[in-house]
């Protein structure tokens, strides 16, 4: 199975690691002709403004259009999630969308790095055992449209920046739930809004966090095996 | 659209929440509890790393609270070189005013170092180089959505600390500024915000990888616009590198003497083959070739300094700079990218310098 990485700018290397762990071969796409044969396409993590401008000078901007609208399965993680979206909030005005996956998204949604972080997600397609996500300045969801099948949200305050309350699952992990506990009465009051943060649509998956820094295969293995066509494998966590 | 959420995503600042009940920190395998503010995350890849942290430099723990907000933990050594590794394959370019910061993102920068006089100025006007102003360096916020980085002088924690509190995404313990201490680099474990250090061989990016740098980059010799410099230190990383990786694990223990880091650093980078950080290149770069040339020898990103905007057409300069980092073995899109660029920074030979900065810091 070849797999190709839109290879502009990012973490590119961390997705070839990661598919190529799992017997996909990676192919580097920094052209047009670099497309060709491919059974699917991973779009990195990196700086959506600077890979949306390199879509542009490289003409690969109008071919990957052309190829996601027949219904070429994708994984965009991070900047890969804002390229695929269909509306973008916070970019800027000639910024790429090929609005391959009915989403709004918002960028850099939690702040700055001081605020990028890792915990674990509760995605219940993979079962019992969380997913580490690593959110690096990360986009979230702010809108689904029809046929959007959300897998994991994080929770954000309505009101104070975008500072979380813990995961949907926090009873189950002995820590106190997001309407009771320690947290202070701050909280208390605030309605907590949970927002998508991994979603898929067709062919089409989206994170706004990096499993291609966790070392969990799970969520690459579910694109080749549920989305390429690929069998799935019986896939450990690496770490 | 959903009001409430635009305002979650306006990026207010915010001090951060240290909770270690919610940050649960056993998931990364920390070996206990945070402690008196002070924040070291281990993960499986800095286990090695972690062990000089301590000896180093202990003056920038301070009071400042980081680790654990309510929802994950924050400042990891994951969480910090992750947006290292977002950075690949980039170009980060050297801006002192909003209106530069806005052409560089234009440009296609993945990021901008917001500084009061690039390095060609500083060498030229002469005197102390410190942190720059944190009016200008909000300004620049202000004026571009991609993370902005700024410098620190070497050993001088305070500067850090103010770093750190305005929100900027990655703080340069920089040569380029006159050196605070004789002695100690930053103990950077202890921020939340990553740190980028230069590095002239490959025992220089271990000793700053033991003391928290999540990011190396080649010193190069800055605002000269001569990449010969950025060349020799890539160089020697990448040959000390690979020579440690054919080494006989007999020989670690003396390469962790020499080197002075802990024998764990040196066994896990000689097994891994590289550095557990991205590793950058800067200083002297000018061209669109030179960034090409440093990508061809296997730096992961670049820096533009002085190159950029000193030069007669700084927004083509910089577009073209970021097309050939992103194209570095397509000699066609070189030649494409490198015509009519105007004039490129006049450039200084290193042997007429009076002073090299690549020599401050050990």
């Amino acid at each position: 199975m070849k797999v190709g990485i839109l290879a502009l700018q990012g973490d590119v290397a961390e997705h070839a690691r990661v598919l190529e762990e799992l017997g996909a071969s990676a192919v580097l796409v920094t052209s047009i002709e670099d497309l060709a044969g491919l059974d699917g396409l991973v779009l990195p993590g990196g700086e959506s403004t600077t890979i949306s401008m390199l879509l542009g000078t490289s003409g690969l901007a109008g071919a990957l259009s052309a190829l996601l609208a027949e219904g070429m399965p994708a994984f965009g993680t991070c900047a890969g999630m804002i390229l695929l979206a269909r509306e973008v909030i916070g970019g800027r005005p000639d910024q790429v969308c090929f609005g391959a996956i009915d989403i709004v998204v918002r960028r850099n949604a939690f702040g700055r790095q001081v605020e990028s972080f890792e915990r674990d997600l509760r995605v219940e397609k993979l079962g019992a055992d969380p997913f580490r996500a690593v959110f690096i300045r990360a986009p979230v969801v702010v809108q689904v449209g029809e046929g959007v099948e959300v897998m994991a949200e994080v929770e954000m305050k309505a009101d104070g920046g975008a500072q979380g309350a813990g995961p949907p699952d926090r009873e189950a992990q002995g820590l106190p739930g997001p309407s009771g506990g320690d947290r202070g009465e701050d909280l208390l009051r605030r309605p907590v809004l949970c927002r998508p943060v991994l979603c898929r649509q067709g062919p089409v998956m989206v994170s706004a966090f990096h499993p291609e820094l966790a070392g969990d295969l799970r969520l690459h293995d579910m694109f080749l095996s549920e989305l390429c066509g690929r069998e799935r494998l019986d896939c450990e966590r690496l770490d | 659209m959903e009001s409430d959420l635009e305002k979650a995503g306006s990026g207010t600042k915010r001090s951060v929440d240290a909770s270690p009940a919610q940050g649960r920190v056993g998931d990364t395998g920390s070996p206990g509890p945070l402690t008196a503010g002070r924040h070291v995350t281990v993960l499986a890849s800095t286990k090695a790393s972690r062990g000089s942290a301590g000896g180093s430099e202990g003056g920038s723990s301070g009071e400042r609270l980081s680790g654990a907000s309510a929802r994950g933990l924050t400042g990891t050594a994951r969480v910090k070189r992750g947006l290292a590794e977002m950075l690949r394959g980039g170009v980060i370019m050297d801006v002192v005013d909003a209106e530069q910061a806005k052409i560089a993102e234009d440009a296609g920068a993945v990021a901008v170092m917001a500084l009061e006089r690039v390095p060609a100025d500083i060498r030229r006007d002469g005197g102390v180089a410190r942190m720059s102003d944190p009016a200008l360096i909000e300004a620049i916020q202000e004026a571009v959505t991609i993370p902005v980085m700024a410098k620190a002088r070497i050993g001088h924690f305070v500067e850090a600390q103010v770093l750190e509190a305005l929100g900027v995404d990655y703080i340069d313990e920089s040569e380029v500024l006159t050196p605070a201490d004789d002695q100690f680099h930053i103990e950077k474990w202890s921020f939340t915000a990553p740190f980028v250090c230069g590095a002239t061989n490959l025992g220089e990016a271990l000793r700053r990888i033991s003391e928290g740098a999540a990011l190396i980059r080649s010193k190069g010799e800055a605002g000269t616009g001569n990449v010969v410099e950025a060349v020799r230190h890539l160089r020697a990383i990448l040959s000390e590198l690979d020579a440690l990786a054919r080494a006989e694990p007999a020989l670690y223990k003396g390469a962790a003497e020499k080197f002075r880091v802990p024998e764990e650093l040196v066994s896990e980078v000689a097994e891994a083959g590289r550095l557990p950080v991205p590793l950058f290149c800067a200083g002297g770069l000018a061209t669109p070739a030179d960034a090409a040339l440093v990508m061809q020898l296997g730096a992961e990103a670049v820096f533009v300094g002085s190159g950029i905007f000193k030069s007669s057409d700084p927004g083509r300069r910089a577009r073209a700079i970021v097309e050939a980092t992103a194209h570095p073995d397509e000699p066609a899109i070189l030649a494409k990218v490198s015509k009519g660029l105007g004039e490129a920074m006049r450039g200084t030979e290193i042997a007429n310098l009076d002073v090299k900065l690549a020599e401050r810091g050990w």
